[in-house]
C-alpha cells in the first residue's frame, strides 16, 4: 500500500500564516493600555467598604429592627408600656414599632397571664405572624403559670402553646430586666445563620404539609 | 357620698306593699324570697323616694347551706343605697329571677355568678358561660368544687 503525501505548496503556507501575522501586527501596533475605569474609586472603597457574611448583614438587619407585637394579658404589660415611653426608650434597639397586627410583628411579647379563654387567640395571633418570628416570656405567670398554676383556668406557662425563646422572670419584671431579656433576644438574633435556618424550614413544611393542607392555610 | 337606708323603715314599707311574702333583714340588708324578687325589686325601682336606677353590683355568696344572690342597688337622683338578697336552698340548681328587665347592667353579672357560681336566672336572655369555656365540668367558685 502506497502512502499518499500530503501536497502542501509552500505558497498556501505563507498567504494564511501572512494573514494571520498582519492581523497580530495590526492588534500590536494599535494596543494601548486602558486605565481602569473603577480607578478613581480605590480611595473610597478602602475607605468605606468592610467585607463580611451575608449572614452577618441579615442578622444584623433583623436584630436591629424587631418589631413586637404586644400581646399585654394582665399586670405586667403596664411595664412593658414603662419600657416603650421615654424614660426606657426601647427606640434605642430599634424596637419602638408596638404593632397592633401580627402581620407586621416579628417578635410575640407574652406579658402577663394567660388564660385558657386566651389560649387559642394568643395561638393564633402567633400563626398568623410572619416567619422569622421569636417570643419572649414576661413574668411568672407567662414562664410557668406564676401563682396562678394550680387554678383551673389558667395555663401553665406559654410554653405550652408556643416555643418561647427568651424568658424574663419577676412579677413583674422591672423595665430594665425586660430589656435585658431584649438584649438577649438580639444576640440569639445575631447568632443565627439565616441559610441553614431556611433549608431547615422549607424541609419542616414540606414534612408537615401537603399542598391542599397549605393552600388551605393561605385563605384561612 | 351616697348613703345607706335603714334597712328596718324599708323592710316595713315592702312588708306593707307585699304583704304575702316573707321578708326578713340581716344587719344591712334586705332579704326577701326568690319568687317576689322581680316584683320588690320593680318596687323599689320605680317607687317614688326610692327611685333605684341603677345596679351597682351582682354577686353571688355560697353558704354551703344555700346560696345568696346580692345585689347592691343605688339611687342616683336620690344619692343613697341599698342591699338587697335572695337565697336558695335548692343546690343542684338553684334558680333565681333574672333582673335584665330592669336593670340592662345586670347581664352579664348574672352570667359571670351562672358561669362561676351555678345559679341559674330564669327569663335571662342570654344565659351561657363568660369566663369559662362551654362544657367546663363544675362550677369553680362553689364551695365544694376541687
Amino acid at each position: 500500500m502506497e502512502i499518499e503525501e500530503t501536497k502542501l505548496t509552500i505558497s498556501d503556507i505563507q498567504e494564511s500564516e501572512l494573514a494571520e501575522a498582519k492581523a497580530i501586527n495590526s492588534i500590536r501596533e494599535s494596543c494601548k493600555l486602558i486605565p481602569d475605569p473603577d480607578e478613581w474609586l480605590q480611595g473610597e472603597i478602602s475607605r468605606n467598604v468592610l467585607v463580611t457574611t451575608i449572614d452577618a448583614v441579615l442578622d444584623w438587619g433583623r436584630r436591629s429592627s424587631v418589631w413586637p407585637v404586644n400581646m399585654g394579658l394582665a399586670c405586667c404589660a403596664f411595664e412593658m408600656i414603662a419600657m416603650a415611653n421615654a424614660r426606657f426608650d426601647i427606640a434605642r434597639f430599634g424596637m419602638e414599632l408596638l404593632r397592633p397586627t401580627p402581620r407586621q410583628a416579628d417578635l410575640c411579647w407574652v406579658c402577663g397571664t394567660i388564660t385558657w379563654r386566651m389560649a387559642p387567640a394568643l395561638k393564633r395571633i402567633y400563626e398568623q405572624m410572619a416567619e422569622p418570628k421569636w417570643v419572649l416570656a414576661m413574668g411568672s405567670c407567662a414562664i410557668t403559670g406564676g401563682p396562678f398554676r394550680e387554678s383551673y383556668n389558667v395555663v401553665p406557662g406559654v410554653n405550652c402553646l408556643l416555643p418561647v425563646d427568651v424568658y424574663v422572670p419577676g412579677c413583674p419584671p422591672r423595665p430594665e430586666a425586660l430589656l435585658y431579656g431584649i438584649l438577649l433576644l438580639h444576640r440569639k438574633i445575631g447568632r443565627g445563620t439565616i441559610q441553614k435556618e431556611l433549608a431547615e424550614k422549607i424541609e419542616e413544611w414540606k414534612q408537615k404539609m401537603s399542598l391542599k393542607a397549605y393552600l388551605k392555610g393561605m385563605w384561612r | 357620698m351616697t348613703v345607706a337606708l335603714g334597712v328596718e323603715a324599708v323592710a316595713r314599707k315592702v312588708a306593707e306593699t307585699f304583704p304575702v311574702t316573707t321578708i326578713t333583714t340581716d344587719r344591712d340588708a334586705l332579704i326577701v324570697p326568690p319568687e317576689s324578687l322581680l316584683q320588690v325589686a320593680q318596687y323599689l325601682k320605680d317607687t317614688p323616694g326610692f327611685d333605684f336606677g341603677y345596679l351597682t353590683c351582682l354577686t353571688a355568696v355560697d353558704y354551703t347551706d344555700y346560696f345568696e344572690v346580692v345585689y347592691h342597688l343605688t339611687s342616683l337622683k336620690h344619692n343613697h343605697s341599698l342591699v338587697l338578697k335572695t337565697r336558695c336552698y335548692d343546690r343542684e340548681k338553684p334558680t333565681v329571677p333574672s333582673v335584665v328587665s330592669l336593670w340592662q347592667g345586670a347581664d352579664l353579672q348574672e352570667r359571670e355568678a351562672y358561669d362561676l357560681m351555678g345559679i341559674v336566672f330564669s327569663g335571662h336572655p342570654n344565659l351561657k358561660r363568660l369566663f369559662l369555656w362551654e362544657g367546663f365540668p363544675g362550677y369553680p367558685l362553689r364551695r365544694d368544687y376541687l
